[in-house]
């Protein structure tokens, strides 16, 4: 069980998306957890075979449980999507746990089909002109039965393996959650492509497939505002919702008074003159069919992440009496979740997200957070927050670190204010940028010049 | 149509319940992006194009139809 987030002690797993036996690459989703703040799918660490599963669904297990043992990538015959590279690899299921690999790699026994003696694992007989053709095909050599001599790969099985992942699947084939994240979303099956296992429907083709606008915003889990979402069942939970709400909150609960008891935060606050980024964010709007439309947000978290790039002082995390800095800037979001709470995502490698692909990220991930679908390297990965309560109508967010973050973005709403401009006195739009960060981290210079950044850089916004 | 479009941003919410000059994202929530996906789909649906400034004044379903009115021939 991973460590979905620093205010995780444990899991719930929900599903399954893989079998015994099954080939997994690391990067693929392999399962449904429900953490007390939302259902997450987990992504496999590592590339190899799923030898046995641990867990039954519906068990809550702590963090560093063993979820499942993935042996080495061993032979299958063609699977109709081909994997990437293979690579042998043993260990529990999945990184983020700290508990080292155990029980210790074992030969898959039983699923898997036999095995040919001339295939070791990672060694494969192959001529130069074949695994170039593989590899021109997108088909891993590993997952490929030979039927040459000695179990040597040939031309033949690549092909045949690339004639099977075009072949027209036989039947509908989806997971569980896929099947009913589709009925809540109106989704027929049938005219999904389905890009899991065996061209399964995986719940992420099903939200592709969603009628509605790209991201389609779903239903709060729980409703409690007046003319509110009808009460909806939340897409996945294995409890009440009233238990979920209550345990989300003490989820964040437990990680603010860690923050708050153990971070020196230290706050500053600017106000930024916008008048150059609304003129420029509405002459793109005029110009762009609706769907392409940008809020002033995405030009405010694209701000933020660029700053970030330019004191990196800030992005990273605090473990250990030490600083870490981020590997890359994955700007987490925090979205509030209709039926109470709050989750903060992150937008990985915003600083390189163009404004438009910034912007689909963000209605995806914001829709995804909202129906409780976020992937694991999303929930735990941020290496810097941006909260942004303007829609709220507050000016000025002083927020409180996410652990082990050392910073924290906040952007208000974007209200009209008289300015002195040009010695003369102007009516500009103007919003208030603060900084939450830590004391042990940086100081509050580094945190000035950060203001400062994002400052310039939303003073011109076709640069962003 | 408004109700509709609502309706498929928000999938679950009690349009019915909204009388036409409930101010329906504050009833609702809807935050800014919600509020652009609405616009989105009226948009679509209608064949009318509306522009940013415009959408500002679809506070309520009566104000909506009203743009939309005015704007379709």
């Amino acid at each position: 069980m991973p460590s979905l987030g620093a205010d995780m002690d444990e899991g719930t797993l929900l599903e399954w998306l893989v079998g015994p036996g099954d080939l997994v690459h690391k990067g693929d989703p392999v399962a449904v957890v429900e953490t007390a703040k939302s259902t997450i799918e987990v992504e496999c660490f590592a590339t190899g075979t799923m030898n046995e599963l641990l867990v039954e669904p519906g068990t809550t297990v702590p963090v560093g449980t063993p979820l499942a043992v993935i042996g080495p990538a061993e032979e299958r015959r063609p699977v109709s999507r081909a994997p990437k590279k293979g690579k042998p690899s043993a260990s529990t299921e999945p990184s983020a746990s700290t508990e080292p690999p155990s029980p210790p790699p074992e030969p898959a026994p039983g699923p898997a089909p036999a095995l040919s003696a001339a295939r070791q694992r990672g060694h494969i007989e192959a001529g130069p002109l074949v695994r170039h053709l593989a590899e021109h095909s997108g088909v891993d050599l590993e997952a490929l039965h030979g039927t040459g001599p000695g179990g040597r790969v040939t031309r033949t099985d690549v092909e045949a393996a690339v004639a099977a992942r075009a072949a027209p699947r036989p039947r509908v084939r989806a997971s569980p959650f896929a099947r009913r994240l589709a009925a809540e979303l109106g989704v027929d099956l049938a005219t999904v492509t389905g890009t899991g296992r065996e061209s399964a429907v995986r719940a992420a083709d099903v939200r592709r497939a969603a009628p509605g606008p790209a991201a389609p915003t779903a239903p709060a889990p729980t409703g409690a505002a007046p003319v509110r979402p009808s009460p909806q069942r939340p897409p996945a939970a294995a409890r009440p919702s009233e238990d979920r709400a209550a345990a989300m909150r003490r989820a964040i609960a437990g990680l603010m008074t860690r923050a708050n008891r153990d971070i020196p935060h230290y706050y500053l606050s600017t106000s930024v003159d916008l008048a150059a980024a609304m003129d420029w964010l509405h002459e793109h709007n005029r110009q762009s069919p609706v769907g392409e439309r940008l809020l002033p947000a995405a030009l405010l978290l694209k701000a933020a992440a660029l700053a970030a790039r330019e004191v990196p002082e800030l992005n990273g995390f605090w473990i250990d009496d030490h600083f870490t800095a981020g590997e890359g800037i994955h700007l987490g979001v925090a979205v509030s979740l209709r039926g109470g709470g709050l989750v903060a995502p992150a937008l990985h490698h915003a600083d390189t997200l163009a404004l438009p692909q910034l912007m689909n990220s963000l209605k995806d991930l914001v829709a995804r957070a909202r129906t409780g679908m976020l992937r694991g390297t999303e929930v735990s990965e941020a290496t810097i927050t941006v909260t942004n309560l303007g829609d709220q109508g507050v000016e000025t967010v002083l927020g409180v670190i996410h652990p082990p973050q050392v910073a924290l973005v906040g952007f208000g709403r974007v209200v009209d204010r008289p300015c002195a401009v040009d010695g003369l006195l102007g009516v500009r739009p103007v919003v208030t940028a603060t900084l939450s960060a830590d004391h042990r981290a940086t100081d509050g210079a580094v945190g000035a010049r950060y203001l400062t950044a994002v400052s310039r850089l939303l003073q011109n916004p076709e640069q962003l | 149509m408004v109700r509709e479009s609502i309706s498929r941003v928000l999938p679950g919410a009690d349009v019915a319940a909204l009388g036409p000059d409930d101010a329906f994202r504050d009833v609702l929530e809807m935050d800014s992006l919600d509020f652009l996906s609405f616009v989105e789909v009226l948009s679509e649906r209608s064949g009318v194009r509306i522009e940013d400034e415009d959408s500002r004044r679809l506070t309520t379903l009566s104000a909506a139809a009203d743009f939309l009115a005015a704007h379709t021939r």
